[in-house]
């Protein structure tokens, strides 16, 4: 208030800019932590690669020297020192299994999953909107009834269950689509939508649910606010009070839920992967966890962790920027 | 009693004219939880002539905002207009179709909602808020609908007309938002304005200005105009013509000379009566205890880091000193953000001050709630001003009340159910409501609940935060009744926190007024009866409204104050300097302001001795 109207604007974007800055901060700061936290776990899981890869039959001699040539003999803060270094430097180091780095079957990997993720999102979060809203604006009514059923048993629906379900109609009784999704190189549009109509649908029924029913209750929150009524009597129709005066002020419990819902679909994917034999990050980390291939096992949680912290970053920024008092305060 | 025949009265209009507005027999009703229907309205008739102003007034719960809606065809979620007819113009309301009743709003009827602050789109800048009822309905460009605007926040005297669009709701001030709503609903220059108590939620100080801005810009527009409110003073400086309601009910139409100066119901007077509170004040008996009650010292407090000097870094209140005996009444009085309710925090321990000393009895307490014992929370009693809040409505209005006997007193089974119904004979309430939850009560016996909660304890001291600012002035003045003969009777001391001075001196022993966080003028209820005063109280006296037309000054905002210099923004100074009409150049701009005594036995703080502040101020009595 004591700032002038010229200094204004400006004070309140630096304001904007040192709490995106703060926000940024943070993440690192968490994601260090959570370095930490994924290398101490996996130095917990019993046995080790060099087991592992030796089998049973391996002599104790054989095991270490094994061990000795991978540097897993080395001690564990020895160990993380060079791995978080080597990540620092865009290093994610040698897969002890595969015998390749790392980083080069992440890179084969990620964009599935990021695909996945993506065709889902583009499907679920408009749907979910649609539901959210219209449910909210018929509060009460045949409509919000029947959407909330709806989205109730998909919540209670395991996804593992949706999938199954699909394949057995859509793969084995109607023969329309394959059960297994793997794309073709050089793919028509036509095979691409096959080969991700059955694992965006089963992911969509997940996140949908959760996604609508938040929105719904923070479109209601906003619904009994006494501005909606003055807009109503400004002669606003109610699809234009919604969008013009609810959806601004109403986005930042929105972005939140869909920011947690949406940040499942990377890692949460393991069980639509494993159905539809889909080569994701997910089965990847669970295959790292079988073989103890710490390396790509840690890569994969680390890019867990960070899709989750930037989904968050992106929604505390939309909520901060969706609301004045937030920005100049 | 409104018989549509005879109830509009509008004698100078030639009998050819139709009246502007017109609502026949209206009837609106709400389905009940038991799929009863409740009659919220029931067979109101009145007609407005065009370009005149007609009054709806009543208590809440008359009915007074659900008939303003109806003008609009909006109807509450929940309830129906089911009978009688509205018309507006050539316009019958209740035949529209929703498409064609949303060309209506906003354009040719608009409205301005009671609260500003929560009516505008805390998201959006207020200009675009403003404009947009003219860009929905394709009557002006943005850019001259802007224009316009600008145009109108000039007319309404809005600080910064160029610039105020750009600002968000939370950067200003209630009254500055209540104008903005009125500019945004005249950009459409509407036919029909209807005022949904614009200014009940303002301070008396501000509100004078409000109240001549709607005026001025009204008149000169030739609008015609529903004021809904339930301040028969207001009332008098708006309106043409008054309606009375009561329970959805018409109980008295008439033109504003009529039913101010000879009423006809008896629920009328009954308002009338109201208006101006008169309680039996505690006969002037010398003080025998030589200890008082509670005694302020040097208090300074506020939020915030304290510095080396004991000052916090958002001082609130500064240097406070009072003292109060048992069974007196002590009133705190000044508009909002004055630190009134700062000062019933820190004497309740709820916010530790930054320096100075409280002492109950003689015995200094503890500054914060865990240096206090149990003995000290049962001597002083806070009573919050909004009862709907501060009862849990999971709670019956037994469990409530048992629960500071069992635990100040240790008092269970029969001997709190007995005490909780003497507890409610003292407030005037039937035991059976025990039982009850309190959400079942209304405003007022929610209150009176309230108040019992405090008195559980059998306090010294109780600190009523503007217990009565939230309801009905009948209602309050019952509540005021009821604190008069508590402390007549229970030898409690209260200390009385309120923004309306008439309040204050109805019910008050001594009175103590707050200007941002300095007391300002301080003494015995006698010596607010007539001037000189502190130029703020006077400021205060004079913005309560007169239930007299033409009490409200012609033309827009105060008449110019006498020039000084910048300020430097030197913390000592007088703190009401900027607003000050008596103000001396040289003097009050330079040096702070000494504390001292006038005749009348009051203590004030500024440069002005008695003599010119009389005389200045009984010239403007006369004005």
């Amino acid at each position: 208030m004591s700032a002038s109207p010229a200094s204004r604007p400006h004070a309140a974007r630096n304001t904007l800019l040192r709490m995106i800055a703060g926000r940024i901060g943070a993440a690192f700061l968490t994601l260090i932590l959570v370095s930490l936290v994924v290398f101490t776990i996996s130095d917990l899981l019993p046995g080790d690669a060099a087991q592992e890869a030796l089998g049973q039959s391996a002599t104790p001699a054989q095991v270490a020297a094994l061990r000795h040539e991978m540097g897993l003999d080395r001690p564990a803060y020895v160990r993380f020192g060079s791995w978080i270094t080597g990540l620092a430097g865009g290093d994610a180091g040698q897969s002890l299994v595969a015998n390749m780095p790392v980083g080069e079957i992440i890179r084969e990997r990620l964009p599935n999953s990021l695909l996945l993720a993506a065709l889902t999102t583009l499907v679920a979060v408009p749907l979910a909107l649609t539901i959210g809203i219209s449910s909210a604006m018929n509060r009460g009514g045949r409509l919000d009834r029947a959407l909330n059923v709806a989205t109730l048993s998909m919540v209670a629906l395991p996804e593992f269950l949706v999938a199954t379900i699909a394949v057995l109609i859509f793969s084995v009784k109607l023969r329309w689509l394959p059960s297994i999704s793997m794309l073709p190189e050089q793919a028509t549009w036509g095979q691409f939508f096959e080969t991700f109509a059955m694992p965006v649908f089963s992911l969509c029924v997940v996140v949908i649910a959760q996604m609508a029913r938040m929105t719904r209750a923070a479109v209601i929150d906003q619904l009994d606010r006494p501005y909606v009524e003055m807009a109503l009597l400004k002669g606003l129709s109610p699809a234009r009070v919604v969008i013009r005066h609810v959806l601004p002020n109403a986005v930042g419990p929105i972005v939140n839920a869909m920011a947690l819902s949406l940040s499942y679909l990377l890692g949460g994917a393991i069980i639509v992967e494993t159905i539809f034999n889909y080569p994701g990050l997910a089965s990847l980390m669970v295959n790292a966890v079988t073989s103890r291939d710490m390396p790509l096992l840690q890569a994969c949680a680390m890019i867990f962790c960070a899709v989750y912290l930037l989904l968050m970053l992106l929604a505390d920024v939309t909520a901060i920027v969706a609301n004045p008092r937030l920005r100049s305060a | 009693m409104s018989d549509p025949a005879t109830a509009p009265d509008t004698p100078h209009v030639p009998p050819h004219v139709p009246p502007h507005v017109t609502v026949t027999n209206l009837r609106i009703a709400a389905r009940g939880p038991d799929g009863q229907d409740i009659v919220i309205v029931d067979d109101v008739s009145f007609a407005i002539p065009k370009g005149e102003v007609l009054a709806l007034i009543g208590e809440s719960g008359s009915g007074k905002t659900t008939i303003a809606l109806s003008l609009l065809g909006h109807v509450r979620p929940g309830a129906a207009i089911t009978g009688g007819s509205i018309t507006v113009g050539d316009a019958a309301i209740r035949s529209l179709t929703p498409a064609a009743l949303r060309d209506l709003r906003g354009n040719r009827i608009a409205y301005v909602a009671q609260s500003a602050a929560s009516a505008f789109n805390p998201s959006r800048t207020l200009m675009d808020q403003v404009v947009e009822p003219a860009l929905i309905h394709d009557l002006l460009p943005r850019p001259a609908a802007e224009a316009k605007a600008v145009e109108l926040f000039r007319a309404l005297g809005l600080p910064k007309p160029d610039t105020i669009g750009q600002r968000y709701p939370h950067q200003l001030s209630g009254g500055q938002l209540q104008r903005l709503m009125a500019a945004m609903a005249l950009i459409t220059d509407p036919e029909l304005v209807i005022l949904d108590e614009p200014t009940t939620a303002l301070d008396v100080t501000t509100q004078i200005g409000v109240l001549q801005a709607f005026r001025a810009v009204v008149r000169d527009r030739g609008t015609t105009a529903v004021y809904v409110s339930h301040d028969l003073a207001v009332v008098a400086q708006m309106a043409d013509h008054i309606v009375v309601l009561n329970r959805g009910r018409v109980r008295e139409t008439g033109r504003v000379h009529q039913i101010l100066q000879s009423p006809r119901d008896d629920y009328t007077k009954t308002l009338m009566a109201a208006a101006h509170p008169v309680v039996e004040a505690a006969q002037d008996k010398p003080r025998t205890a030589p200890v008082p009650l509670l005694q302020i010292e040097g208090l300074t407090a506020g939020y915030g880091r304290v510095d080396a000097q004991g000052r916090p870094a958002v001082p609130v209140l500064r240097d406070i000193g009072l003292t109060l005996h048992r069974g007196e009444i002590l009133g705190v009085i000044g508009e909002s953000g004055s630190g009134k309710s700062t000062l019933a925090r820190v004497i309740a321990g709820l916010l530790p001050p930054a320096r100075g000393r409280i002492s109950l009895d003689g015995a200094p307490l503890a500054p914060g709630l865990d240096g206090r014992s149990r003995d000290d929370f049962r001597r002083v009693q806070i009573v919050f001003q909004n009862a709907d809040v501060a009862l849990n409505p999971a709670h019956s209005v037994g469990q409530i009340l048992k629960r500071p006997l069992a635990f100040y007193h240790g008092l269970t089974g029969a001997a709190a159910d007995a005490r909780v119904a003497e507890l409610l004979e003292r407030i005037q309430l039937p035991r059976t409501l025990a039982d009850r939850p309190c959400t079942d009560l209304s405003g007022g016996q929610k209150q009176r609940v309230n108040l019992a909660r405090a008195l559980a304890a059998g306090p010294d001291l109780i600190l009523c935060d503007e217990v009565t600012s939230a309801l009905d002035t009948v209602v309050g003045a019952a509540i005021l009744d009821l604190l008069a003969d508590l402390r007549r009777e229970l030898g409690i001391a209260m200390v009385f926190i309120s923004h309306d001075i008439s309040t204050v001196r109805a019910i008050c022993d001594d009175i103590l007024v707050l200007y941002s966080g300095d007391v300002v003028d301080q003494g015995p209820r006698a010596a607010f009866g007539s001037p000189p005063h502190h130029p703020y109280t006077d400021l205060l006296i004079r913005s309560v409204p007169e239930m007299r037309p033409g009490w409200l000054p012609e033309g827009l905002g105060a008449p110019a104050l006498p020039p000084i210099d910048p300020l430097a923004g030197d913390a000592d100074l007088c703190r009401f300097l900027p607003r000050c009409n008596v103000r001396v150049a040289g003097l009050c701009d330079r040096i702070a302001p000494p504390r001292h005594d006038l005749a009348a036995g009051n203590a004030i703080l500024c440069h002005l001795e008695e003599g010119p502040l009389a005389v200045a101020q009984r010239a403007e009595a006369l004005v």
